[in-house]
C-alpha cells in the first residue's frame, strides 16, 4: 500500500487520531470512528483539523439514527447529536424563503378570519347576536389584514392580479387566492349586514335594510363553508416547498394551523360576548387547543433531525411560549366561565398564542433552510441506505 | 388531456406533457467537471447575451470563488474546491509528495461567512462555520487561499500535493421542476425543448419558487421584486443556436444538445475515466428515475454532490403534494366538525 495513495492517506490520518488520544472523537472507540467516515469514499476532511483550529470537535460522526435519543412524555430536553456533513463552504444549498413576517402575520390573520367566521355562523345559527357580531366583523377585519400582508409582501403588488389568470391544483398559493376570492367577499357582505339595523326604516336605505339581514346570513354561511379550507390550506403552502423541516411536517401542519384557528377564533368571542353567550367560544377554545397541542408536539418529536429546528432558538421560544399562552387560555376560559375579565383576559391569551404559534413555524422552517445541515444529512442518509440496498 | 401518471412524479417527457404538441426533442446540458479549468467563460457569456446585471465584485476567500452561489444576477456559478487529496496523475517528481489542503480551516471557516453585494435576496447568504472548517484539512495554518502552488516559498520539501474542483453550476431544468408547479401566476412554464423559463412580464415577485427549488437556484432580484434564473437561452436554441455559457466554453466541459445524445455521451465519459483509474467519477442528476425525474442540465462529478454545494438526493416537493391535499382535507374536516361540536354539544350555556 504505497503511502500517497487514497486509503493510505485515510490510513495515516487514523493512525494520527488515535495518536491525539482520541480527543475528537468523544467517547467513541477510533475504529468506529475511522470506519465509519461514512459519508464518502475517499479521506475524510478531518475534523481533527477543525478542532486544531479551535472550531467545536464534532462528536456525531458516528451517531446512528437509533442512537439518537428521543423525548418521551415530556422527559430531558430532545437533543440530535450536532450530524457531521460534507458542504461546499458552509454555505446553504438552499435558498431561504424570501417570504418576510408579513406572511407569518399572514398565517395569523388568515386562520383568525377562519376562526371568527365559523364562531360568527355558529352563533348565527343558534341565536346569539353578540357572539356572532365580534366573529362577522372580526372575519372581515381579519381578511382584509390577510389581502394587506399578502400584496404587500409581493416583490410586485402591482402586480398582484396576475395571481388571478391561471387556477392551479399545483400551486398551494393559487389554490388559496381562490379560497380568498371566495372568502373575502362572503365575509365582508356578513359583516356590512351588521350594520343594517342602524340603516333608517324608509326609502332605499329601508330595502337595503330589509335585504341585508338575510343576505348577511347566507353570506356567513358561505364564508363558514370555506373557513376549514382558508385555514388549512396554510399547511400545504409551506409544505409544498423544500425547505426540509416545512415540507417533512406536511401531515402536522395543516391540523396545527386548524387548532389554532378555531382556539383564535374563539378568543374573539371570549373577549366579545357576554359570558352567557360564550360557552360555544370555551368549547371551540378547547378543542382548538387540543388539535393544536397534539400536531405541534407530534412535530417537534416525530421527524428527527428536522424537528430541532422547531425546539431550538426563536422557533423553539415561539412555540413554546405559544403552548404555554395556549394552556392557560383554555385553562381560565373553562375556570372563568362566570367572569368577564377572566374570560376576555383568556381570549386575549389565545389570541397572543395564535401569533407566537404561527411565526414560531414560520421562522422553523427558514431556520432550516438557511443551515446545509437539514438538507445534506437527511438526503445523504436516503442516498447511502439505498446504494446499501442496491449494492446487497 | 388526461394528465400522465407520473404528472408529479417518476420518468416523463416534459414537453409533451406540458401540452406541446409536436414538441422537438428535449435540450440540455451536460457538465462535465472533469475537464472544467475554472475560466468563468461561461459565467461571463451568460451574463453579456442575457443582460444579466452585476453581481457584486468582492473576494469571498472560497478558493477562486467570488461568485458564491447561483443568484438571480449569476445564472452560471463556477465552484472551485479545494482537497487535500493527490491531483489524478501521480507523476514522478510529484509522485512522493504528501498531501495538504491548501486551505486551513481557518481560512475556510472565514469563508463561509464572506458575503458578496449580489443585489438579490436571499443571494450568497453565510454560512456555518464549523462544516466549512470540516471541508479543508490543511496541516497548517496557510492564511487565505494561496494563489501559489502550496510550498512553493518554502522549498520543495514540504511541498503538498492537493486536488482542485472546478465546477459550472446552473439551474437544473427539472424534469419535475417544483418552480413551476408551485408559480401561482404562470409566469414559469415549460417550453417545447422541455426546459424551464420564467416570463418576467408576468412574474408578480411572490417567491414562491424560491422556497420550492430544491437546488437553490431560483433567486429574487432586489428593487425589479422578480425571480430570475438561467433560460437555456431560450432565445438563442429557439434559433439553433447554442446557449452562450457552452459557447463560450473553451474546454466543451459545458456541452449543449439532445438529452438522450448527452446521456449516451456522459455514460461513455464515465466508463473511459473509470477506465483511466477515475474511480471517482458518477454522473449526478442523470436518471430519470432520480427525486425529480432526472435534469434537463446534468453533470459528471468527481465527488460526492454535497462537496460542490448540490444535495445528494433531491426529490420534488409535489411528489408528496396528494398526500399532503389529503392531510389538509382532513384537518378542515376536523375543524368544521370541532366548530359543529361547540355548538351543538354543551346544552344551553
Amino acid at each position: 500500500m504505497s503511502p500517497d495513495r487514497p486509503v493510505g492517506d485515510r490510513f495515516r490520518r487514523f493512525r494520527d487520531r488515535v495518536e491525539r488520544g482520541r480527543s475528537d472523537v468523544e467517547g467513541q472507540p477510533a475504529e468506529e470512528g475511522a470506519r465509519s467516515t461514512a459519508f464518502r469514499s475517499y479521506a475524510p476532511r478531518g475534523d481533527a483539523e477543525a478542532a486544531e483550529a479551535g472550531y467545536a470537535p464534532v462528536p456525531a460522526r458516528d451517531a446512528r439514527p437509533g442512537r439518537r435519543r428521543v423525548r418521551r412524555g415530556g422527559g430531558e430536553e430532545l437533543r440530535v447529536p450536532e450530524a457531521e456533513f460534507v458542504s461546499y463552504y458552509g454555505r446553504p444549498i438552499l435558498k431561504a424563503p424570501v417570504w418576510k413576517k408579513d406572511i407569518a402575520a399572514y398565517l395569523f390573520t388568515g386562520g383568525l378570519a377562519a376562526g371568527s367566521s365559523l364562531l360568527a355562523a355558529g352563533a348565527q345559527l343558534t341565536g346569539r347576536p353578540a357572539l356572532r357580531r365580534a366573529g362577522r366583523v372580526t372575519a372581515l377585519a381579519a381578511v382584509s389584514a390577510s389581502a394587506g400582508f399578502l400584496i404587500r409582501d409581493l416583490g410586485r403588488p402591482e402586480r398582484f392580479h396576475h395571481m388571478l389568470r391561471v387556477a392551479k391544483l399545483t400551486s398551494p398559493m393559487s389554490v388559496g387566492t381562490w379560497i380568498l376570492t371566495v372568502f373575502g367577499p362572503a365575509a365582508g357582505v356578513a359583516a356590512v349586514a351588521e350594520a343594517a339595523p342602524w340603516l333608517p326604516e324608509r326609502g332605499l336605505p329601508g330595502l337595503a335594510r330589509r335585504v341585508l339581514s338575510p343576505a348577511g346570513d347566507v353570506a356567513g354561511l358561505a364564508a363558514a363553508a370555506v373557513a376549514p379550507a382558508l385555514a388549512t390550506y396554510t399547511g400545504v403552502l409551506l409544505s409544498d416547498t423544500a425547505v426540509p423541516s416545512w415540507h417533512e411536517a406536511y401531515p402536522e401542519l395543516p391540523v396545527i394551523f386548524a387548532g389554532s384557528a378555531l382556539a383564535s377564533g374563539a378568543g374573539v368571542g371570549l373577549i366579545a360576548a357576554p359570558t352567557a353567550q360564550a360557552g360555544p367560544a370555551r368549547r371551540m377554545a378547547l378543542l382548538g387547543a387540543a388539535l393544536e397541542l397534539s400536531g405541534s408536539h407530534r412535530v417537534e418529536t416525530r421527524i428527527g433531525l428536522l424537528s430541532e429546528p422547531f425546539r431550538l432558538g426563536l422557533p423553539g421560544r415561539l412555540l413554546r411560549t405559544g403552548r404555554a399562552l395556549t394552556a392557560a387560555g383554555v385553562v381560565g376560559a373553562l375556570v372563568g366561565r362566570r367572569s368577564r375579565v377572566v374570560s376576555a383576559l383568556s381570549g386575549a391569551a389565545l389570541l397572543a398564542a395564535s401569533v407566537a404559534t404561527r411565526f414560531g413555524v414560520f421562522y422553523a422552517g427558514v431556520a432550516s433552510a438557511r443551515d446545509p445541515k437539514y438538507t445534506v444529512v437527511p438526503q445523504r442518509e436516503r442516498a447511502d441506505r439505498r446504494r446499501t440496498t442496491d449494492a446487497g | 388531456m388526461i394528465p400522465d401518471r407520473n404528472s408529479l412524479y417518476g420518468p416523463l417527457d416534459p414537453a409533451p406533457e406540458a401540452g406541446w404538441a409536436e414538441a422537438p426533442p428535449r435540450m440540455g446540458f451536460f457538465t462535465d467537471t472533469s475537464i472544467c479549468i475554472g475560466c468563468k467563460a461561461c459565467e461571463v457569456a451568460c451574463k453579456e447575451w442575457n443582460d444579466v446585471p452585476t453581481s457584486g465584485l468582492d473576494l469571498l476567500g472560497m478558493s477562486y470563488d467570488n461568485t458564491g452561489a447561483l443568484t438571480a444576477n449569476s445564472w452560471r456559478h463556477v465552484a472551485f474546491i479545494e482537497q487535500p487529496r493527490p491531483a489524478d496523475h501521480r507523476t514522478p517528481p510529484f509522485g512522493g509528495n504528501p498531501t495538504g489542503g491548501s486551505v486551513s480551516a481557518d481560512s475556510a471557516a472565514i469563508a463561509s461567512g464572506t458575503g458578496n453585494p449580489t443585489g438579490t435576496d436571499p443571494g450568497v447568504p453565510p454560512g456555518s462555520p464549523e462544516p466549512a472548517a470540516r471541508m479543508a484539512a490543511g496541516p497548517e495554518f496557510l492564511g487565505m487561499p494561496g494563489a501559489e502552488p502550496p510550498g512553493r516559498a518554502t522549498g520543495a520539501e514540504t511541498r503538498t500535493d492537493f486536488r482542485w474542483l472546478m465546477m459550472s453550476d446552473v439551474c437544473k431544468h427539472c424534469t419535475h421542476a417544483a418552480c413551476l408547479d408551485v408559480c401561482p401566476t404562470g409566469s414559469l412554464f415549460r417550453t417545447e425543448f422541455g426546459t424551464v423559463v420564467v416570463q418576467e412580464d408576468i412574474c408578480n415577485g411572490c417567491g414562491y419558487c424560491i422556497s420550492a427549488c430544491p437546488y437553490g437556484v431560483i433567486d429574487q432580484r432586489k428593487g425589479d421584486g422578480r425571480a430570475w434564473k438561467c433560460t437555456l437561452c431560450y432565445d438563442r436554441i429557439g434559433a439553433d443556436k447554442t446557449p452562450a455559457c457552452a459557447q463560450a466554453c473553451p474546454t466543451e466541459s459545458i456541452q449543449y444538445g439532445p438529452l438522450d445524445e448527452l446521456r449516451e455521451r456522459a455514460a461513455a465519459r464515465v466508463a473511459t475515466l473509470h477506465e483511466r483509474g477515475v474511480p471517482e467519477a458518477r454522473l449526478y442528476g442523470h436518471d430519470p428515475t432520480d427525486g425529480v425525474g432526472g435534469d434537463g442540465a446534468f453533470f459528471l462529478l468527481l465527488d460526492e454532490p454535497e462537496v460542490y454545494g448540490l444535495p445528494p438526493d433531491p426529490v420534488v416537493t409535489t411528489r408528496d403534494l396528494p398526500k399532503m391535499w389529503k392531510r389538509a382535507g382532513l384537518a378542515a374536516l376536523a375543524m368544521a366538525a370541532a366548530a359543529v361540536v361547540a355548538f351543538v354539544g354543551g346544552g344551553s350555556s
